[in-house]
């Protein structure tokens, strides 16, 4: 299988769904002549052309304003977001319009919109470009808030995420794009609304998603050597969350840490450890511990900036405070 | 106005107490300051005083019963104002646990079960260990919890149902189990058995512990006692247990990691020197408290020893004299005792036990003479010190003793 970043995989997601359906068609800033902040869309303006890959004024609002009327007029618009804290610009046309509009109009038409956001912190952008604010979008029942760890999953859920009829916000985390997994050739996909378990291990369940999969697998070697086999479920999707894979592998170990980049205050982690007290009380053997960023807007400089932000080790130490 | 007595909180961690004996009946007069009932609680039967004057009203509880703190127990008022009784649910036969079904009303802010909201008695198991102590018809209240801050968890059942399993390892019979010790009537533990059962086997499953016994050249003591003796009338004399309290106090100033407790993964110092000393009563043992033992002259030191053992064997010890101890001493001396190791007194890091002081046959240079020699063994928490510490320490404790003038300054 060959080996692809996550910018390669989404590229190719986005590349292939336009082959494939001429309805699909991109836009936001930059994404055009400039080939994207962050060079997904690199070569696709000379290739679609200027109708299908739209370079939009800085206006967040507009950007998703215009992808829900073209989505309820028929087309498949892929709108991207420079970063999820823009996101708060649309807010109105996100979880007022996109959420809404097929339910509040009973059914008449669909809003099959993706927003591509680029989120998460770590690169000194300072607070208020840093954040990790998925649970946000989760709160809201009409969207489906994706946010993949693996090349692999970006790819089969972004095709799966512009097939989808409803709007789908699709977190890419913005360190993860140089990584590399392996990716299979072709048409694949995967689908929204499940959970993955990445690494089998019969101790304790480690719930976790996007960049924190990786920290996690990270300090999941660290741990085999005291002989603690850490399972790892990626919940792939925030809602729908399937937490089938995380109840029947909690159900084995009895212990669970869940890890989220974004504060844990009513976060990824509460969602996860009271539906794991809720469905699987009797199983519980230690009391669930939660991963996240420190509680503050997140640091500037570079060395607090990394103390702010769940590390590896803090993974390690929660692991070890339930076996 | 009628008022609610309730059962009160007579020691930092009393849950319950049981109300052994009623010393006034229903209506009759009260004065503030009588002694209105007396309560045994986990470590010493307390003669609780009436706050108020005026008639008992209502007895809530019998004798014998078991009553949460913080519960109406008694109801004092006028000789014929109108009562409101607490609900209270129907009392059991003397000597069942009473449970009130409602707190009073009269006392708001106080939760309604133990004074301190914590329950009166359940096992710490992670819910699955008790579903499958349940499965498997295992009692939690007897296992040792080896999940964090004592927690039975999974593996503490499992362990227990593997054991179980082991064919004869519960129903081995030992080799008096058919004779006719069997037979006896065996008599319902006490409130202080029960405590000190349970303390001793949670300090000897959860503390590691480690020992260094030192023989002392107990000379030079025996014979600074023999002279302040001399001195002192008949009901005060200093007793070889007052010296070592003194000189372990002195020590544990020195090194005070040693005056320490281990709590919740960390070591807390304690400012204050309170030397615990044990006492053997009746059916069990309390230890009795010197606070800031190694300030006090030693003649007072020995006096407030004296009276608080004898209060401690009638039965009649304040709660703050056997309470807040930071180390102990054991002294087994007096039963002609060569040496023994001593269990740790949780929540402390240290325990001394003293045996007999000795004739002995001692090398002096060339020669050998007849000395006097003590040995003492230092139980210590390794989680709080290690051996090098506590060795240093009983070589503070050996100048103290073999050069005990310094005791008296």
């Amino acid at each position: 299988m060959p080996l692809l970043t996550m910018r390669e995989a989404i590229s190719q997601a986005l590349w292939e769904e336009m082959e494939r359906d001429e309805r699909v068609f991109i836009l936001g800033e930059e994404v055009g002549v400039w080939g994207g902040t962050y060079a997904v869309t690199k070569g696709f303006y000379d290739h679609f052309g200027p109708e299908r890959v739209r370079d939009t004024p800085i206006a967040e609002a507009v950007i998703v304003g215009a992808a829900n009327g073209a989505a309820m007029a028929g087309l498949k618009p892929v709108a991207e977001l420079m970063t999820i804290n823009f996101a708060f610009l649309a807010m109105d046309q996100i979880v007022n319009h996109s959420a809404k509009l097929r339910s509040m109009f009973g059914g008449q038409f669909t809003v099959p919109v993706v927003i591509r956001a680029v989120g998460g912190g770590g690169r000194q952008l300072g607070a208020t470009h840093s954040q990790t604010p998925d649970v946000v979008f989760a709160h809201f029942p009409g969207l489906k808030v994706v946010a993949p760890g693996t090349p692999h999953d970006a790819k089969g859920l972004l095709k799966a995420a512009i097939r989808s009829e409803d709007p789908v916000i699709f977190v890419e985390h913005a360190t993860l794009y140089h990584t590399r997994g392996e990716v299979p050739e072709g048409e694949f996909l995967e689908s929204i609304g499940t959970s993955k378990v990445q690494r089998r291990g019969r101790d304790v369940t480690l719930v976790t998603y996007s960049k924190m999969l990786q920290l996690s697998m990270q300090a999941a070697e660290v741990l085999a050597q005291e002989h603690i086999e850490v399972e790892i479920v990626d919940l792939r999707t925030l809602r729908p969350l399937d937490m089938a894979p995380v109840i029947d592998s909690f159900k084995r170990t009895n212990r669970a840490v869940i890890v989220e980049e974004g504060w844990r205050s009513f976060g990824v982690g509460a969602e996860v450890a009271s539906r794991i007290y809720e469905e699987a009380f009797d199983y519980v053997d230690a009391p669930i511990q939660r991963v996240g960023q420190k509680e503050v807007p997140l640091p500037y400089n570079r060395t607090l900036e990394q103390l702010a932000l769940p590390q590896v080790e803090d993974i390690v130490r929660a692991v070890r405070e339930v076996c | 106005m009628a008022e609610t007595v309730s059962m009160p909180k007579l020691g930092f961690d009393m849950a319950e107490g049981t109300v052994v004996r009623w010393m006034k009946r229903e209506g009759e007069d009260v004065k503030k300051g009588e002694v209105l009932v007396e309560i045994e609680t986990d470590k010493a039967t307390v003669e609780v005083e009436a706050q108020a004057s005026g008639v008992l009203r209502k007895q809530l509880v019998t004798e014998g019963a078991i009553v949460p703190v913080g519960a109406p127990i008694a109801i004092l008022g006028a000789a014929d104002e109108p009562l409101e009784l607490p609900s209270m649910a129907k009392s059991g036969p003397p000597g069942l646990p009473t449970t009130p079904v409602e707190a009073p009303k009269a006392a708001p802010g106080r939760a309604a079960a133990g004074g301190d909201g914590r329950e009166p008695v359940r096992a710490k198991a992670s819910p699955v260990a008790r579903r499958l102590a349940v499965e498997h018809a295992i009692d939690l209240a007897g296992l040792g919890g080896s999940g964090p801050k004592g927690r039975i968890v999974k593996r503490d059942v499992e362990a227990a149902i593997a054991a179980r399993s082991i064919p004869g390892y519960e129903a081995a019979p030992s080799p008096l189990a058919a004779s006719a010790i069997t037979e006896r009537a065996n008599p319902p533990l006490s409130k202080l058995r029960t405590t000190i059962g349970k303390r001793m086997q949670g300090a000897k499953q959860q503390i590691p512990h480690f020992y260094l016994t030192a023989e002392l050249d107990a000379a030079p003591l025996m014979a600074l006692r023999e002279q302040a003796n001399a001195r002192l009338p008949e009901s005060g004399k200093l007793s070889v247990t007052d010296l070592l309290v003194k000189a372990a106090a002195l020590a544990l100033r020195e090194i005070p990691n040693l005056n320490a407790s281990f709590a919740e993964g960390q070591i807390v110092r304690h400012n204050a020197v309170n030397v615990g000393v044990a006492v053997a009563v009746d059916d069990g043992l309390l230890t009795v408290v010197v606070r800031d033992a190694d300030q006090k002259p030693l003649r007072m030191l020995g006096q407030e020893l004296q009276a608080m053992i004898a209060r401690v064997r009638e039965g009649r010890a304040r709660p703050e004299e056997i309470e807040g101890s930071t180390f102990t001493v054991s002294n087994l001396g007096m039963y002609d005792i060569d040496h023994f190791i001593a269990i740790i007194n949780p929540p402390e890091a240290a325990i001394l036990a003293v045996g007999s002081v000795r004739d002995v046959p001692v090398i002096r240079g060339d020669e050998i003479g007849i000395g006097k020699r003590l040995k003492v063994t230092l139980s210590a928490d390794h989680r709080v010190t290690d051996g090098a510490e506590a060795a240093r320490w009983l070589q503070v404790l050996r100048g103290f003793v073999e050069d005990p003038l310094a005791l008296l300054l």
